[in-house]
This record gives C-alpha cells, sequence and structure tokens, in this order.
C-alpha cells in the first residue's frame, strides 16, 4: 500500500469515525438496530454542500448538518416509540424518505466544491499538504467527539440511555420516559452520521445522492471489527475500540483494493459483497470459535 | 393516602380469551399501612400491582395518592410516587451497570436525568453508607457491574433502590419467590427493617400464607379479582394460617352455594 492509500484509509477511517460511534450508540447502547443512517449520512453531506455553495462558512455548515441529521434521527425515533412501528421498518421509512428530501435539498443528484472554500482550507493555507491536511483535521474532530460521547455517557441521562438499552423495566421504574431517552438517543445518532457525510463531501469535493449506500453495513462492521479486536469492557474502551475499528475497516478495504491475483483484483464496486462477508464472518467466528473448542 | 375506586381490568377484550382480572376493587391504604396480598394463582394480585404502578392501562376506576388522581398518568411520571420490586431478581436492577450507577439512577428517581454527573463523590459516602445496612459486602464493590452479583444480592441492591427517594407506596411482588429459603429469608428481614424504619407504606403479595400473618398491620386477600378479606390490627393479630384457610374455604363456599342458587 502507498503512503497516500494509507493517509487515504485514515482520512475515511476518521470521518466515518462520527457514523461509527453513533452505530455504536444505536446497536450497542440503545439496542436499536437503526438503518437510517444510510439516508442521514448523504443529509449531511447535501446540507453541507448546499449551505458552502450558498456561502456560509464550511465549520458552520457542519453544524448545520448535525441539527439535520438529528431531526432525522428523531423522526425514526418517533415513528418507533410514539407510533409503535417496528424499529427496523421505522429507520427503513426514514432512510427512503430521506433519499427524496436529499434531492430535493440539493436539487439535483449531486453537488461538487470545486472552488469553494472547506474546513481543510485553514490548513492547506498553512502550507499542510491535503493528503495529511484531511487526517489531521479529521482525527482532531473524532477524538473530541469521541471524548464529547465518554463524557455524555457518564451523565445522568448518559445512565438512563445505557438502562435503556439494557432494561426498559428498570429504568421507567426510576421515572424515566424511555421513549424521549430513544427519540433523543437516535437523533444523536444520525446527527453523527450526518457529520460523518458532511466531512466526506468536503474532502472528496461532492455530495451524492447515493453516497449512502451500504452506509450501516459499513458502519456495524466497524463496530464489530472494533469490539473483537480492542474489547468493549468499559464505555471508554467500547468507543476507543469503535474508532479504531472505523480505521481498521478503512484499511483493510484499502488492502483489498490493491490486491492482485494474477488477473483479478478488486474493484470498489465489490465493497459492499466484501463488507457483508466481513460482517458475516465477525459475527459467526466467536460462535464457531466456541463450538470448535466444546 | 391511596384510594383506589371501582377498579377495573380485562384482558383480551371483546376476544374469546376475555378475562376479567380485576373487578371494581375497592382499596384505602393509610400512610403508614404495611398491607400484605395473598390469593391463589391467577386471583389478581400481580395485575392490581401493575394497575397501580401503571404498567397496564386500566379499564374504569379511579386511583388517587395523596389527592392527585393518577390513573391515567404513564408508568414512568407514576414512579415518582411509586416504587417496586420484581419477583424476578434480574428486573429491579441494571445488569450492565454498575452498583454506584444503579443506585445514582434510583437516587434520581422522580427528578430529571440531565447532563449533570451520573455519580458524584458525595454520593458515593451515602451509598456506602446505604450498602453498609445489608451486611452483603456490597460497599466494597461500587464499581463492580450488578451483572456480577448473585438474584439475592441483586433483590437486597434492588430494595435499597426503590427506597433510596421514599415513595409513597412500596410494591413488591412475590420479591423473595425466586431465591433460596436462606436468602429469601435474609431479603425479607431486610424489607421488614426498611419498612418500619422509614415508616413506608408498602403492598407486599406473597403466597406465603405464614409471612402474610407475620409481617405488616394488614391483610387483604384476592379471589378471583375481587378482595374477599381485609383484616387490619388486632384482628390480623389474632389469625392463624388455620383461621385464614377456613375464611378462605367459607368465601369460596359461599360462591359455590350462591352459583347452585342460579342453576336451581
Ligand atoms: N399480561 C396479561 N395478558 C393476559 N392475561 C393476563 C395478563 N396478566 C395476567 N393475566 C390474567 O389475569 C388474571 C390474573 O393474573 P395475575 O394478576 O397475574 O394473578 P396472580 O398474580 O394473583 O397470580 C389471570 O387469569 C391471568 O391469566
Ligand atoms: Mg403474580
Amino acid at each position: 500500500m502507498t503512503y497516500f492509500a494509507f493517509m487515504g484509509a485514515l482520512e475515511q477511517g476518521f470521518a466515518y469515525g462520527f457514523l461509527v460511534l453513533g452505530v455504536y450508540l444505536t446497536f450497542r447502547v440503545l439496542d436499536f438496530p437503526d438503518l437510517t443512517v444510510d439516508g442521514s449520512l448523504p443529509l449531511g453531506a447535501a446540507v453541507s454542500a448546499v449551505a458552502i455553495t450558498a456561502g456560509f462558512d464550511p465549520f458552520l455548515s457542519l453544524l448545520f448538518a448535525l441539527l439535520a441529521g438529528f431531526l432525522a434521527g428523531m423522526v425514526t425515533g418517533i415513528l418507533s416509540t410514539k407510533l409503535g412501528i417496528l424499529h427496523l421498518l421505522a429507520s427503513i421509512l426514514t432512510m427512503i424518505a430521506l433519499y427524496s428530501i436529499n434531492l430535493r435539498i440539493m436539487g439535483r443528484p449531486n453537488i461538487t466544491l470545486l472552488g469553494q472554500s472547506t474546513i481543510l482550507e485553514p490548513l492547506t493555507n498553512a502550507g499542510i499538504g491535503m493528503f495529511n491536511a484531511a487526517p489531521l483535521l479529521f482525527g482532531l474532530f473524532s477524538t473530541l467527539a469521541l471524548l464529547l460521547l465518554l463524557w455524555l455517557l457518564h451523565t445522568a441521562f448518559g445512565l438512563a440511555m445505557q438502562a435503556t438499552g439494557a432494561n426498559q423495566q428498570m429504568i421507567t421504574s426510576q421515572g424515566v420516559n424511555t421513549d424521549r431517552v430513544i427519540i433523543l438517543t437516535v437523533g444523536l445518532s444520525n446527527g453523527l452520521a450526518a457529520v460523518s457525510g458532511a466531512l466526506l463531501c468536503q474532502s472528496q469535493g461532492a455530495a451524492d445522492v447515493n453516497m449512502g449506500v451500504g452506509t450501516i453495513i459499513a458502519g456495524l462492521a466497524s463496530v464489530i471489527v472494533g469490539e473483537t479486536l480492542f474489547g468493549c469492557r468499559t464505555i471508554g474502551r467500547a468507543l476507543l475500540a469503535a474508532l479504531l475499528g472505523s480505521i481498521l475497516y478503512r484499511l483493510t478495504i484499502a488492502l483489498a483494493l490493491s490486491l492482485k491475483l494474477g488477473q483479478f483484483s478488486f474493484t470498489p464496486s465489490d465493497l459492499n459483497l466484501l463488507t457483508a462477508l466481513l460482517v458475516v464472518g465477525a459475527l459467526t467466528l466467536p460462535k464457531l470459535r466456541r463450538k470448535v473448542s466444546s | 393516602m391511596i384510594e383506589i375506586t371501582d377498579l377495573v381490568k380485562t384482558f383480551h377484550q371483546g376476544s374469546i380469551n376475555e378475562v376479567l382480572a380485576l373487578s371494581a376493587i375497592d382499596l384505602q391504604v393509610r400512610k403508614g399501612d404495611f398491607i400484605t396480598v395473598i390469593g391463589s394463582n391467577g386471583a389478581g394480585k400481580s395485575t392490581l400491582l401493575n394497575c397501580l404502578a401503571g404498567s397496564y392501562p386500566i379499564d374504569s376506576g379511579h386511583i388517587v395518592i395523596d389527592d392527585q388522581d393518577v390513573s391515567r398518568w404513564p408508568e414512568y411520571k407514576r414512579a415518582t410516587l411509586i416504587s417496586r420490586v420484581f419477583q424476578d431478581p434480574l428486573l429491579g436492577t441494571c445488569g450492565p451497570l454498575s452498583i454506584e450507577q444503579n443506585l445514582a439512577l434510583a437516587n434520581r428517581r422522580g427528578k430529571p436525568h440531565g447532563l449533570k454527573p451520573g455519580v458524584r463523590q458525595n454520593d458515593r459516602e451515602l451509598f456506602k453508607k446505604q450498602l453498609t445496612q445489608l451486611n452483603l459486602g456490597l460497599e466494597e464493590r461500587l464499581k463492580d457491574s450488578v451483572g456480577l452479583l448473585s438474584g439475592g444480592q441483586r433483590q437486597a441492591l434492588t430494595l435499597l433502590m426503590a427506597t433510596l427517594v421514599q415513595p409513597k407506596i412500596l410494591l413488591l411482588d412475590e420479591h423473595t419467590a425466586a431465591l433460596d429459603p436462606k436468602t429469601a429469608l435474609q431479603v425479607l428481614k431486610l424489607t421488614r427493617q426498611l419498612i418500619t424504619d422509614q415508616h413506608l407504606t408498602a403492598l407486599m403479595v406473597t403466597h406465603n400464607m405464614r409471612e402474610a400473618l407475620q409481617l405488616g398491620n394488614r391483610l387483604i386477600m384476592l379471589h378471583g379479582g375481587r378482595i374477599i378479606l381485609d383484616v387490619s390490627g388486632e384482628e390480623k393479630k389474632a389469625m392463624t394460617v388455620e383461621s385464614l384457610l377456613e375464611q378462605f374455604y367459607k368465601v369460596r363456599g359461599e360462591e359455590f352455594v350462591s352459583d347452585r342458587m342460579l342453576l336451581v
């Protein structure tokens, strides 16, 4: 793997890190399988791209993306808790609705940011090359997000969030409205996914309505790879494992893409298949190991 | 004071499986009452407690706690006034969270769960002091996750959590039934201690008649969704298991006779 490919994988790993932390919140903490992110990631990209082309500050556009994603996640939360739609189905409904909404926001299937200023501009202006600037800035941002989540999960609300995922009867008996916790947490998770979208669109220079395909599977793969390799005994450990998992996943993909077996080599269109196989493997490996050892 | 009037609860209303679980329950619980609840399987004991706590919506009737009609309050809101211990020791505590985190959640029962730190240093002092009275050594294990504790330890912790913030009424549903006899006795002792020390108002379901007679100042017997016996004070003290059984068969006998009369 070349240095550029390696830095590219780091950049992607950190950018998708927000999404992966969000997926950790829904799947692991809340036990709420949420597929909304396939729509909220491009939503973040769309909002950020439209805001930047409309002349808003690129950093401010990240905040807009966060808010838009938060709202999208809240819709899934409300569909599931208030209207009683099964969580998985509720999230699919929001996801497909977001496809139309994202097209409306952008007015066309994709927007390029050619010639527009991005959050990377301050760094590149300071003489840091593009290939180093993005991993550096995204690494800083995703580490900050990790620390914020670590703090959040240890607040009273964070404890209620963890208990909502583990034992709804218990936390309801302690006077917590679990509907509210679920709506806010799914909101937060999708806000994070939208920030991933915004970061990706700014580093790749374009937002595309189809860039969200397979997001959830990539996010899950990262979470699972992370916890398999780095463990999840404490919340801090699990959050770190999720972020490292994200980087490792992107490195694996970069490695797979650079692989050549005689005439054969993988193309980016093979990624979904590879990821699906990776998730299946990571999910079944621990079970197989237990079977073999017993 | 808790006033239950004309409480009716039906399951599967309108289907062939329709069950009238509670039919017109009237019960006034005075402040400081420690009421034991007995009755055969399916009598409606758990349903009564679940309706009080708000786990099940009621068909009709009223539940008034200190002049507030809570009949339509959702379960989480009623939890500000009511605390409970379940039969299943896993239900009352959160396994992945630590002992101190569980206690911190209980210590905020009825208050907002905002962005303040979940567990603070002076909370720990309080928790340690409270845990010491359980005599289980849990005060040394504040950071251990609750999932590591035994059923009895979890049930003792649940009891402590239910009384950390004083409830208007404490609901106990056969909370020692899933424990081995020795542990059950310990948890029962702790129950009696917490209720008397804090002068709590409590409703305790048990299937053990001797226990029901020994504990509390009042006893009610449920049958077919009705309260068929309500004794308190001296009258309760004078009762024995034999006289309790006698009452039970008498009431059942009367029902039998009245059924016969209907058939004739
Ligand atoms: N969730 C439920 N759904 C349907 N029927 C129920 C439910 N809970 C209780 N019942 C029925 O209501 C009646 C009273 O049950 P319950 O209150 O659990 O009795 P007890 O606790 O006195 O043994 C029983 O006939 C039972 O089958
Ligand atoms: Mg019962």
